[in-house]
């Protein structure tokens, strides 16, 4: 028996040429994208930069202006009505006058494949408040049973929008950890953060957003090689910059009076040289460019950029 | 995946809510046992025939009844507040199965209403034959359709902080206008045309069928079901209104 085709597999998710604007604002500026099944992405960039628009239209919360939005293959209402969604919203409270479990349980009884409640609240670490109200919990534990009521439908797409904007640095810590452990089975995930650390440590693959435009799209350890820039501010006159710029690892290099800055591709290398070449210079300051900064260094050179 | 848990979580929600409860049962309760108490020795109110315990019941039964499918699904309006619905949104509950939970309880309440006022009546000594107590609780559940849906109307409108002093202020008028708390017509033609082409005259008939052993004419179906169309229509446009970012 042979067949007459192979197989094609279906997108995840596939963004054509898609725009939204709230009034005068352009929130999304006509991006592509395309996930494939089982790929973990992050979705990166500052705040406004049409990063929750985006999830809103994956979702179907939102409809685009124009441009086509498609999840496995199908609107994103008809994948929500299949329950193969499951999705953590940036705002949207609890029901308060429930327990937890009964929450949980609710929400499990609507899709046509769920987990079993108990095991995702194990999973989650949410025994112990189980039988506690909505309304009762910390931050963090309400956070944790958003995370519970996406995850219980047993979604083939998890899309998470800032899941750890209201947590500390432990929660968030803690939130990756759980959540890697919770989806290692091969579904695939969306996640909106600002965080760049998050997105490297988490995502398989990073979508690089400013101002509603993708600006770059690659492996996270690529995506990171161009935003984890790091700058050498030094104390250090009378050297030409171009003398400066031939250092291994230095990108380019500024001077305002006697201070040099000095944007790295690769910083401990340029130190490296640096300080055997220049004994003189003073008041050594290494600093990560931020996001902010590598979204204008991105912006301004998109050629370097794999897209 | 079925809808029937969800629907029985949101009934077992409505009964634990002690507040909306007082409200919704025990108003009507209270009044009926103060006013009716005060006048059990009426036997022929206002030369109908029929004791001002009864009278006072049936009143007591539509104002109830329809206060508590109002209630049903303006509560839309917390959980939208909430974020709640936005999160539902993101499973395959449907907005009508969501909006038919809400008039379920709502309905689940309002008997509740009904029978908790037809034993207060009994206690003081309102007797009626089987087939009147049924033909009474049927026409009453069946004329508050439109109240149910005008309640999913409130609920996309309504702010919580609005919610009260709304859906309160407007089930009085209702009730006072449709006659559910004694005649007001007072005798004149015109107010008595006009009440009639409310749905709380015909719920509040249907509550007099009791002792008038009426069945609406056809002029009440039609009322019905204009008001009911009319109020969905726009409990359609404010849901899309609502939902449309």
């Amino acid at each position: 028996m042979t067949h007459a085709s192979a197989p094609t597999t279906t997108d995840a998710i596939t963004l054509n040429e898609v725009r939204r604007s709230y009034g005068a604002v352009v929130a999304v500026d006509g991006i592509d994208l395309r996930i494939r099944p089982g790929e973990v992405v992050a979705l990166l960039g500052p705040n406004g930069a049409g990063k929750s628009t985006t999830i809103d239209m994956v979702l179907g919360l939102a409809a685009p202006d124009s441009g086509t939005v498609l999840v496995g293959g199908t609107s994103p209402a008809q994948a929500v009505a299949r329950g193969d969604v499951g999705a953590m919203l940036q705002t949207g409270g609890l029901i308060p006058d429930v327990s937890v479990r009964e929450l949980v349980t609710m929400l499990a009884s609507l899709y046509p494949d769920p987990l079993d409640v108990d095991d995702v609240l194990r999973r989650t670490g949410l025994v112990e408040v189980a039988d506690r109200r909505a309304a009762k919990l910390s931050g963090g534990q309400t956070q944790r049973v958003r995370f519970a009521l996406a995850l219980v439908s047993n979604p083939a797409l998890l899309v998470l929008d800032e899941p750890t904007v209201a947590l500390d640095v432990e929660g968030r810590h803690e939130f990756w950890t759980s959540m890697r452990e919770l989806t290692q089975d091969g579904r695939t995930v969306l996640f909106a953060t600002h965080y760049l650390e998050e997105a490297d440590t988490f995502a398989d693959r990073i979508v690089l957003m400013a101002a509603g435009r993708i600006v770059a799209d690659g492996p996270a350890t690529e995506i990171k090689a161009v935003v984890g820039l790091r700058t050498i501010r030094a104390t250090l006159p009378d050297v030409a910059l171009d003398e400066l710029e031939a250092i291994d690892g230095v990108r380019s290099a500024a001077r305002t009076g006697s201070a040099v800055t000095l944007q790295c591709d690769d910083a401990d290398l340029a130190l490296r040289a640096l300080l055997p070449r220049y004994p003189q210079a003073r008041d050594l300051e290494v600093t990560g460019a931020g996001l902010e900064q590598a979204f204008r260094i991105l912006t301004a050179d998109q050629d370097g950029v794999a897209r | 995946m079925s809808s029937a848990v969800y629907v029985r979580a949101e009934i077992r929600r409505t009964l634990r809510n002690r507040r909306f409860l007082v409200f919704s049962l025990g108003f009507p309760l209270l009044l009926f046992l103060i006013v009716a108490g005060a006048n059990r020795e009426v036997k022929d109110f206002a030369g109908s025939g029929i004791s001002f315990a009864l009278y006072y019941m049936v009143g007591m039964v539509s104002w109830g009844s329809m206060a508590a499918v109002i209630a049903g699904g303006a509560r839309i309006a917390t959980e939208r507040q909430i974020g709640w619905t936005r999160q539902l949104r993101l499973t395959p509950l449907s907005a009508r199965t969501y909006f038919a939970t809400k008039v379920a309880s709502g309905y689940v309440l309002a008997l509740a209403s009904i029978v908790v006022l037809y034993l207060a009546g009994a206690l003081y000594g309102v007797r009626l034959p089987a087939e009147a107590w049924i033909r009474m609780t049927l026409l009453i559940l069946v004329g508050l359709v439109p109240f149910a849906v005008l309640g999913i109307l409130f609920g996309h409108l309504l702010s919580t902080d609005s919610l009260g002093p709304a859906v309160g202020g407007v089930t009085a008028l209702f009730a006072l206008l449709g006659g559910a708390w004694g005649p007001i017509a007072g005798g004149s033609e015109l107010l008595s045309q006009l009440a009639q082409l409310l749905p709380s005259y015909w719920l509040t008939q249907a509550a007099h069928s009791a002792f008038t052993g009426e069945v609406w004419p056809a002029k009440a179906w039609i009322v019905l079901v204009v008001w009911t169309v009319v109020l969905a229509r726009l409990a359609r446009a404010a849901y899309l209104r609502d939902t449309a970012r």
